[in-house]
């Protein structure tokens, strides 16, 4: 996988997590990040996304395989390793009763960097927490504690930021927010790996997407090139008089009808040179099919996720 | 060496600390002076001397000494049981910092904040009795071993704690009662031939009797025996961390 990258900034080979009660949520995954991407790691529920996050940070023991950020296997040269990564947590997790500035400079200091009031400013500034840095975090709301989360994985000035489902449980505006200062850190050259299930958000944000499924990594592709590769189109041709069956003349074609036999739904590869429509649209001609109007629609990331997920493992490229 | 980390984790335990004071300083001065009112003046008056030493004063090394043993475990274990219930110790996971480092933030808080309030008892008692202190030095080298092993056996607990329930059991059913039999308020002297021998098993009475040894020269066993086994329970838990630390054992999955 990946092997045209010579140098991704967190490379995984072989890594495969059992837990203590035997569970098996990682299976030998191989996984390169390429250096300054956003990296959109997506999978169902309990999928081994955040098990693989927390294994890259130092937060849970790989059962086997190594894992090297920014050149540094994370294990033998933690040090250097953890310096240069940043991770917002799934969870809320926070010190109540520690305020926000206290607790972004407890960050900054317990990643190895001498105190900078003023890079700590900026952060607090773009997070619109700087009115809020005197308040008990406990006094703060759900969004705003997502916040402070992302001001303390920021504090040291990591070169790699690992954002565990940012969205979950925040508003349009701090979405787009976040989403702004992701764009501007991948600017700066952050590399940024986050894991969402809002599909969209990695439809708009990533330049590559992992999906990883029962510990399995499945696919790791280049965003366009997996929606081309995988994406299919639909052709709706809305009838004139409703059908119960489709013609058996026309059985050649991928068709399906829709549940009220209002439409017929033509499937077709976005990869084929030909579409074929023309052929269909004579075809039904001969058959005395008419119909009153057409809409082509394309499949969305989501959709070529849920095929992904839901495909037997036999079934995949 | 992390120095910024180190910092970091002993500036925010001890603000856990000052966040806490009137509380943290109140009630071990306010129950060290009701023993002293009670076992230094009223039972105490009844009692003669031991080894020429007046009861009152005899016994502040044991309180000190009781006062020390009680909070260094509690805050140590406290400070690192706290994160791990919280959650937050994600962020600790996922620092550069080394175990030893991480000790020393953790243990350095809670050794400062005990040895902080070993005097200030010293000084309450000062307020009832009157007392000397014949080996000032050996007195603060004692405080201060004692301070520092038993925060780091006070770590050990938080690390293995995993309910509030048996965060307090270790202290409660094991540290209570063997500071209780270590001859805080007797000299070993004192007991039967056989509970002579039997009390040699308890860790305590050497921490005891050093210290009472740097206030008045008196001892139940030798001073060279009191620090050796200090040490080698300082040891013993260094050890242990340090292969907590090594295999991830319950915190690293
Ligand atoms: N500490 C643990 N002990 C045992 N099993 C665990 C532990 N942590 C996670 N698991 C299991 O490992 C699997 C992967 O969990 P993980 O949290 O990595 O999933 P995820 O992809 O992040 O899911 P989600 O989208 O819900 O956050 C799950 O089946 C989970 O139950
Ligand atoms: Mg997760």
């Amino acid at each position: 996988m990946n092997s045209d990258n010579p140098d991704p900034i967190i490379f995984v080979r072989g890594v495969n997590k059992t837990y203590p009660g035997g569970f098996q949520a990682l299976k030998n995954i191989d996984l390169d990040i390429k250096r300054g991407e956003i990296f959109a790691l997506l999978g169902p529920n309990g999928a081994g996304k955040t098990t693989l996050i927390s294994i890259i940070c130092g937060i849970v023991n790989a059962t086997s395989g190594t894992i090297t950020a920014d050149g540094h296997d994370t294990v033998r040269d933690y040090r250097a390793a953890r310096a240069s990564i940043g991770l917002v947590p799934q969870e809320l997790h926070t010190d109540a009763f520690e305020s926000v500035w206290a607790t972004i400079k407890f960050s900054r200091g317990l990643f190895g960097k001498a105190p900078n009031a003023a890079y700590l400013e900026k952060v607090l500034r773009d997070l619109s927490l700087w009115d809020k840095r005197d308040q008990k975090i406990m006094a703060l709301s759900g969004g705003m504690k997502r916040r402070v989360l992302i001001a303390k994985a920021l504090a040291h000035e990591p070169t790699i930021l690992f954002l565990d489902e940012p969205s979950a449980g925040v508003d349009v505006e701090l979405r787009h927010d976040m989403w702004r200062m992701v764009h501007g850190l991948r600017a700066q050259g952050t590399t940024i790996i986050l894991t969402t299930h809002y599909i969209e958000e990695a439809e708009d944000m990533a330049d590559r997407i992992g999906v990883i499924n029962k510990g399995e990594l499945i696919v790791v592709e280049d965003k366009e090139r997996l929606m081309r590769k995988l994406g299919k189109k639909q052709l709706a041709l809305v009838l004139r008089k409703p059908m119960a069956s489709i013609p058996a003349g026309l059985n050649a074609w991928p068709l399906t009808l829709s549940d009220d036999g209002q439409a017929l739904i033509y499937s077709f590869d976005t990869q084929k040179e030909e579409s074929g429509i023309a052929e269909l649209l004579r075809a039904l001609g001969e058959h005395g099919i008419d119909f009153k109007d057409l809409q082509s629609t394309e499949s969305s990331l989501e959709d070529i996720f849920v095929s992904l997920v839901h495909k037997p493992m036999g079934a995949r490229e | 060496m992390n120095i910024y980390g180190i910092r970091a984790i002993y500036h925010f335990e001890m603000a856990r600390t000052f966040r806490t004071l009137w509380e943290s300083i109140a009630a071990p001065v306010l129950t060290t002076s009701l023993y002293f009112i009670v076992f230094g003046k009223a039972i105490g008056s009844r009692m003669g001397d031991i080894d020429s030493v007046s009861y009152g004063a005899f016994i502040i090394p044991g309180l000190v000494m009781l006062n020390l043993l009680n909070e260094s475990i509690s805050n140590a274990s406290f400070g690192i049981y706290m994160p791990k219930w919280a959650g937050t110790i994600y962020e600790l996971l996922s620092a550069p910092v080394s175990w030893a480092e991480v000790l020393l933030g953790y243990v350095g808080a809670a050794a400062t904040k005990s040895v902080v309030l070993g005097l200030l008892i010293l000084g309450t008692a000062r307020l009832f009795v009157p007392y000397e202190i014949a080996h000032p030095l050996w007195m603060v080298a004692f405080l201060l071993l004692t301070a520092v092993t038993f925060s780091l056996f006070g770590f050990i607990i938080g690390l293995w704690a995993d309910s509030f329930q048996k965060l307090q059991v270790v202290p409660m059913l094991v540290v209570t009662p063997l500071t209780f039999l270590g001859g805080a308020f007797y000299s070993v002297n004192m007991l039967p031939p056989l509970w002579q021998k039997i009390t040699l098993f308890n860790p305590v009475v050497y921490l005891i009797s050093g210290f009472r040894w740097s206030f008045y020269g008196i001892a139940d066993v030798n001073v060279a025996i009191s620090i050796g086994m200090t040490f080698g329970f300082l040891i013993i838990c260094l050890a242990f961390v340090w292969w907590v630390f090594k295999t991830g054992y319950k915190i690293r999955n």
